[in-house]
């Protein structure tokens, strides 16, 4: 826990905005720069923040191990698994033209579903990677 | 220009530089000069990419680091004659693969002759996404993609194993007892 006032009061202040940005780069993605990798080390930004402000414990609080150890595969699975409905709706692995009846909102959608399971991987592993590091020796 | 007289200062404080938490520091500068050279380039989705995981996230793991272990590079006894030539020998295979490449920005460079126009022209009416770089990435180049995550995965799980590993179960009966 850091004492500084500053600190804490400025960290509160600041982390919704952050993780307002994280969700903007995530789901703006189709228009500007962005997209799931970015948004989710942003994401996993603010989990470190809280733990460097607030202390390790409050960071468990709010991303708690079991949490964050699911997040890793579930992202991967959420990817691949748009790619296996993708073969159930009939067309190619990874193919996101039957998602809608438009081609073309098929494939947006299926853009947005896939940049969601790169957000939810590389968040939590971001989030894993600095608790396993600050764990240790502990 | 500036900024790439900057980034080769950096490098050479990074090289000189003994404490540890100097270099961190400084490669994260360095970092945020690459970031901006990206901008330059008009690669905005590589800069902020650079700008976050390499300026952010590099820089906190890399200090959590340097609370595990001691600040300051312990000066190498042994002979650098190797590693100079093997740096020697890198660079210069680096240099001459770059003699043969068209110059820098033409437009007629054999990389945007083959697919791109068809990604310029198509994309965006093929899946709704203003982005080429989003479009290409997740839907033209999904295997890839995928193959990206699952590369993140394996990594990311990798270092678990291996800073977490064996003690894994008394930390989470502590955190029990904790809460």
């Amino acid at each position: 826990m850091s004492l500084d006032l500053i600190i804490r009061i400025g960290t509160k202040l600041i982390l919704p905005f952050i993780l307002l940005f994280a969700f903007y780069v995530q789901f703006h993605g189709d228009y500007g720069p962005g997209g799931g990798f970015q948004a989710g080390v942003i994401a996993a930004g603010t989990v470190i923040l809280v733990a460097i402000t607030f202390g390790l414990a409050t960071a468990h609080r709010i991303a708690p191990h079991g949490l964050v150890d699911r997040l890793i595969p579930l992202g991967l699975l959420i990817f691949a698994g748009a790619g296996v409905a993708g073969l159930l709706l009939g067309y190619n692995y990874l193919e996101y033209t039957g998602f809608s009846r438009t081609p073309a909102y098929g494939h947006e959608y299926g853009i947005l579903i896939v940049e969601f399971g790169v957000l939810v991987t590389v968040s939590g592993t971001i989030i894993a990677l600095f608790y396993a590091f600050v764990e240790r020796n502990r | 220009m500036a900024l790439l007289t900057m980034l080769a200062v950096v490098t050479v404080a990074i090289v000189r530089r003994r404490s540890l938490f100097a270099v961190v520091i400084l490669a994260s500068i360095y970092s945020f000069l690459m970031a901006s050279v990206f901008l330059v380039l008009d690669a905005v989705d590589v800069a902020l990419t650079e700008a976050a995981v390499g300026a952010g996230v590099s820089t906190v793991i890399l200090l959590a680091t340097l609370h595990l272990i001691k600040t300051v590079e312990i000066r190498q006894v042994r002979t650098r004659v190797l590693p100079l030539m093997v740096a020697t020998v890198t660079g210069a295979i680096l240099i001459w693969g770059t003699l043969t490449l068209p110059p820098f920005g033409t437009a007629d460079a054999p990389i945007h002759k083959h697919v791109v126009p068809r990604y310029l022209s198509e994309s965006i009416k093929k899946t709704n996404v203003a982005n080429v770089v989003s479009a290409v990435l997740a839907d033209y180049r999904g295997f890839d993609t995928l193959g990206e995550v699952t590369v993140i995965f394996t990594a990311g799980i990798g270092v678990i194993l291996l800073l977490r590993g064996g003690r894994r179960r008394d930390r989470l009966a502590d955190g029990d007892k904790a809460q």
